[in-house]
Order: C-alpha cells, then sequence, then structure tokens
C-alpha cells in the first residue's frame, strides 16, 4: 500500500482542518487542536491500513481532538454564555450575537457539531459530511437536524 | 434558508492560517516524540537546488533537481517511513558539510550514513565506494571486486547509477577502466563539476 509521504497531508489538508477547528472550537484553541490532531496522526500513520480516506481520518482525529477541547473548557464556557449580554459589548450588536452562537455551537454534542459546521461553514452535501465523518448520509442528515433543532431552540429561547 | 441557516454560513472570524508555522511547530514537537522519522531540507549548491533528507539514524537521501521532489518524498515514505516532514533545520549539520565541500574547504564528510534506501549488491558497492578519497578516482569494476564480484563492473555501474546519496557518497569518483568520465545518474555535467572541483579530472 501506498501512504503518500506525512508532509504531503500537511501540505493539502492543514488549512482546511483549521477552519474546521476555528468553528469547532475557537480561534484561539483551533491552532493547539491542529497541532494534537497532526500529531495523533502522525503517531498512528504508519498502522493505517487504508489510504484511501485519508481526508476523512484526519477529521475524524480533529472531530475527538475539538471534542476533547470542548470538554476541557465546559466550565469555561458555562461562564462565557452566562456573561454574554449583548447590550454590554462595544462590538456592533450582531457580531456579539453571532459570537453567542458560535459559543453554543462549539456546546453542541460532537456528532451534531461537526456536521453544522461541515454543512453550513463548508457548505457541504449530506453525503460529503458522511463520507468526512465516517458515517452515513443518512444519519449526516440527522445530526445536522437535531443539532438545528437544538440552536434554534436556545437562540430564540 | 432560515436566518439561523443564513448566520451559521458565516463562519466566526480568526486569524489567517499561517502553514508555515504550523509546519515548524508540528515538526519540532514530532521530533521531540520521536515520531520525525524522515526530515527534509533543500540547499542551493552550485549544481542546482538538492533535496536533503535524514533520520535518527544519518543521512539518507540527497537529490538533484533533476529528480521530481514528489517522486523522491514517496521513495521515501514506502522505502524508510511514511512519517516524513519539512524540517530543514533537522538537516542543518549534512547542509554544513555540503556547503563546505562545495566551498573548497571540507574533503572528508563526517557524516553518519542511513543505508536504507539501499539493499542486495549495491550495499558492497557504495559502501566500497564511500571509501575513495577526494580527489581520486576507481573504476567500476574495483568496485565490484569490493564488493566480492570482480567480473560485475555492470553491475556496479547500474548501483551506482542509483546512489540515493550522491556527493557524500561519491559515485562521482568511479569512472570506466577504458577512459572517460563514464555516466552519472545526476548526469554527465555534474560529474565533471565534481571531478574538476577535487582536481582529479582523469586524462
Amino acid at each position: 500500500m501506498r501512504l503518500p509521504p506525512f508532509q504531503s497531508l500537511v501540505d493539502v489538508h492543514a488549512a482546511e482542518l483549521h477552519r474546521f477547528l476555528v468553528a469547532s472550537v475557537g480561534p484561539t484553541e483551533a491552532e493547539d487542536c491542529l497541532q494534537e490532531t497532526l500529531l495523533s496522526a502522525l503517531r498512528a500513520y504508519p498502522r493505517l491500513r487504508d489510504a484511501s480516506h485519508l481526508r476523512a481520518w484526519l477529521y475524524t482525529i480533529a472531530q475527538h481532538k475539538a471534542t476533547d477541547a470542548v470538554r476541557r473548557n465546559v466550565r469555561h464556557r458555562a461562564e462565557d454564555l452566562d456573561g454574554i449580554n449583548p447590550g454590554h459589548l462595544s462590538e456592533p450588536p450582531h457580531e456579539a450575537a453571532d459570537e453567542e452562537l458560535w459559543t453554543r455551537v462549539r456546546a453542541l454534542p460532537a456528532k451534531q457539531r461537526a456536521a453544522v459546521i461541515h454543512r453550513f461553514v463548508f457548505d457541504l452535501a449530506y453525503k460529503e459530511i458522511g463520507l468526512r465523518s465516517g458515517t452515513t448520509e443518512e444519519a449526516a442528515r440527522q445530526n445536522v437536524a437535531t443539532g438545528l433543532r437544538r440552536l434554534r431552540m436556545e437562540v430564540d429561547r | 434558508m432560515t436566518e439561523l441557516e443564513r448566520r451559521l454560513a458565516r463562519p466566526p472570524a480568526s486569524a489567517p492560517f499561517d502553514a508555515r508555522a504550523a509546519t515548524t511547530v508540528l515538526a519540532q514537537r514530532a521530533t521531540e516524540a520521536g515520531l520525525a522519522d524522515v526530515a527534509y531540507g533543500w540547499l542551493d549548491s552550485p549544481l542546482g537546488k538538492l533535496i536533503v533528507a535524514v533520520t535518527p539514524r544519518g543521512l539518507v537521501r540527497i537529490a538533484y533537481e533533476r529528480e521530481a521532489e514528489e517522486d523522491v518524498l514517496q521513495e521515501l515514505a514506502e522505502g524508510v517511513s511514511p512519517r516524513v516532514l519539512r524540517a530543514p533545520e533537522r538537516t542543518d549539520s549534512a547542509r554544513r558539510e555540503l556547503e563546505g565541500y562545495f566551498a573548497g574547504t571540507l574533503r572528508r564528510f563526517d557524516l553518519p550514513i542511513d543505508w536504507s534506501l539501499v539493499h542486495g549488491f549495491a550495499v558492497g558497492v557504495l559502501k566500497a565506494t564511500a571509501r575513495v578519497p577526494f580527489g581520486h578516482v576507481a573504476t567500476y569494476g574495483e568496485m565490484a571486486a569490493s564488493a566480492g564480484s570482480p567480473r560485475a563492473a555492470r553491475a556496479a555501474g547500474n548501483a551506482l547509477h542509483i546512489n540515493p546519496i550522491p556527493i557524500v557518497v561519491p559515485c562521482h569518483r568511479i569512472v570506466p577502466a577504458s577512459g572517460g568520465i563514464g555516466g552519472y545518474g545526476g548526469g554527465e555535467d555534474r560529474k565533471r563539476f565534481l571531478l574538476d572541483l577535487e582536481g582529479a579530472f582523469p586524462a
């Protein structure tokens, strides 16, 4: 089996993974998360049996690292949510509102969070989302729908 | 599309991604964790840009520009380890010696060699070649003999032609018994340049 040199994976996918992680955990944590993702991938790489789904494999690892980061910050995040009060922030109101929305996206269960990000940030079709998260088209559709329902309830509350 | 979906399609602003910095940090962390099996960098030389690759055991590959970088890295991934990383600072000692050699201040390389990419008969031929000193030449037949098969001059030539570590394993110092400078994996012009540099141009 021909595994490409690991550096080529970094060159091709790192920017996109970084974008995914910015959406998943926020800009401050994204860089660390990316490094952890790449290091974990590098560690496991020679044992990989299938070179045909490298991108999905990287996304799966990134999703796990994002979940770890979200868990680490769970208390932090709760404080963030409590503290948000658009009226008291200096930024224009819509930016503050979006910051709140993204904090809530990051608090979604892992699969819903990843699916919502793939769907809306990357504008992917459900089939492609399924491929990238190592699940099916139907599961991807379900995860997006459930995630959206939850967000709608929280945001409209 | 609902208002919520429209807002989700505008991802949060973020600092631009610095690919170079990310690669540097990864190379450092991978080295610390013992996961950088192959590290590579480049060197600008009088013979063009060289790819220089090292492993924890030593220098494993030098490639002239005539070989596509993609092919060289794939060869390393398959022949040594797929954990191939761009980490130029790991190749510094090799690059420094090569610079000294081209500047005429270094006549003997003192670099550990990783022979992972060399197999079979070529091992004996290239190890014998590595012992031919600066400014001297030897013949294909002599290298074949050193490797235990005096009549395998042609096989020795083939092994030298695909030497993965040219310059440092000085296959340019091996010439035909019949005269002339013979062929070179990096092209005859480069072989002539190196023999000239060493003052060993055979009559």
